[in-house]
């Protein structure tokens, strides 16, 4: 079970990357759950400075940027490294 | 970068067969906007109608391939100055070389209202002067690539650069005056205990084509989201273009008018959100008569005095200080209002 976490206010493209994480879960065919992190002092605590921002299991792997899905599936088929 | 995704044609074959087409549609679009109303259509050139016509048919591409072609290019660029990076290069510096850097930095940097939060606390996390982060606050959002280009396709180079180097004087004093003001204690307190937490920027290894395609997609979702403001801007620039009389426009907004810039500025707050389709009015309006300094005015204060800005700064900063931020950006954009309408009478 892995834990996808998406930092941004709620603007057009923290929507965007959201959705994009949604269908990478389903290409990946992992378990995964995405959870929207709106809080600022939360957001902030990652070191980030540009939303929208995503993180995988705790770490980090794009900001300021809406990476595609065929990208986030790709991290998520990649074993933890962190 | 590995992905998932099945590429058909060469990534760069199709990035050169997009410039070509481009370059192709370009500069065939005025040609067959002037065919496309008086031939095909019939209309007389020199009528109402027909001039309204040959408006419409010849901005709507025209905007749509500088908005797709440009935005494209300058989000490629800005994607290598991400404020992660620039907080650093703003950090060390004086006050002065810090707020002229700060303006600067402010028209490459992405911005949309919502990054502003993180922006700003970014910013003060890595020691940065409020004065110069201000510098960036009221430059990022004015200078912007969608207004610029507009500016440019529709009002020319004159007015763009112009517009760019007011935007980035009104940053510049702007936050020279916040940084002497000494509104550090307007702050919100939280903000200060968040010191020392961030600064863990990871490096994303993007490749070229990730930049490409990065760029490319956002700027797809801006103009899908933008288009139908601009066309109904476009039309209804178009009907002023044809339909409203020249005396009209400069009795209310020519320079014989001293209300004129107060009554533009007041009139472009509730705009923020639409200034991608008032740019077309103005321009239709401009061209009736209006003042060069009282459609600077109107330009700035659409995209530079924001209040769903003002109010998500309010998770970070009192209200005193919002209320300074907005005094002085607003007094800024009064003076170039009046200055240029002095200057072009």
């Amino acid at each position: 079970m892995k834990t996808i976490e998406v930092l941004g206010p709620g603007c057009n493209n923290c929507k965007r990357l959201e959705a994009n994480a949604r269908e990478a879960v389903a290409m990946a065919g992992v378990e995964a759950e995405v959870v929207k992190v709106t809080d600022f002092a939360q957001i902030m605590t990652y070191g980030i400075m540009s939303t929208p921002g995503l993180v995988i299991d705790g770490k980090v792997v794009s900001y300021g940027r809406v990476p595609s899905a065929g990208d986030i599936a790709t991290w998520l088929a990649e074993p933890a490294t962190a | 970068m590995l992905t998932l995704r099945q590429t058909r044609i060469p990534f760069w074959f199709a990035v050169g067969v997009a410039v070509v087409a481009w370059l192709v549609a370009w500069f065939a679009a005025a040609p067959l906007a002037v065919w496309f109303a008086f031939d095909l259509l019939g209309l007389q050139p020199g009528t109402h109608i027909g001039e309204a016509v040959a408006f419409f048919v010849y901005d709507v591409p025209k905007v749509l391939l500088l908005l797709l072609g440009i935005v494209t290019v300058v989000t490629l660029i800005r994607g290598f100055f991400p404020p992660e990076k620039v907080r650093g290069a703003l950090a060390g510096r004086g006050e002065l070389a810090g707020t002229v850097g700060a303006a600067s930095l402010g028209i490459v940097t992405p911005f949309c209202s919502c990054s502003a939060v993180p922006l700003f606390i970014g910013f003060v996390e890595a020691g940065v002067p409020l004065g110069v982060t201000f510098a960036f606050l009221i430059s990022s959002p004015m200078v912007n690539e969608v207004a610029l280009v507009l500016l440019w396709g529709l009002f020319g180079p004159g007015i763009a650069l112009v517009y760019m180097a007011s935007g980035l004087t009104v940053a510049i004093v702007g936050g020279l005056v916040i940084g002497r003001l000494h509104m550090e204690r307007y702050v919100e307190d939280y903000v200060w205990a968040l010191q020392g937490t961030g600064g863990a920027s990871i490096d994303m290894k993007l490749t070229p084509e990730d930049r490409v395609r990065d760029a490319w997609s956002y700027t797809k979702d801006l103009v899908r989201r933008i288009l139908p403001y601009i066309l109904v801007g476009i039309g209804i620039g178009a009907f002023i273009h044809g339909f409203v009389p020249t005396e009209l426009v400069v009795a209310i907004g020519g320079p014989g008018n001293p209300l004129a810039v107060p009554f533009v500025v007041l009139l472009a707050i509730p705009l923020y959100s639409n200034a991608a389709g008032t740019i077309p009015i103005v321009q239709a309006l401009l061209g009736k008569g209006m003042a060069v300094g009282t459609t600077l005015a109107f330009m700035m204060a659409m995209t530079a005095i924001s209040l769903p800005e003002f109010i998500i700064l309010k998770k970070v900063i009192k209200t005193p200080l919002i209320a300074a931020f907005a005094t002085i950006v607003t007094i800024g954009i009064l003076m170039i209002g009046y200055l240029f309408n002095f200057l072009i009478p």
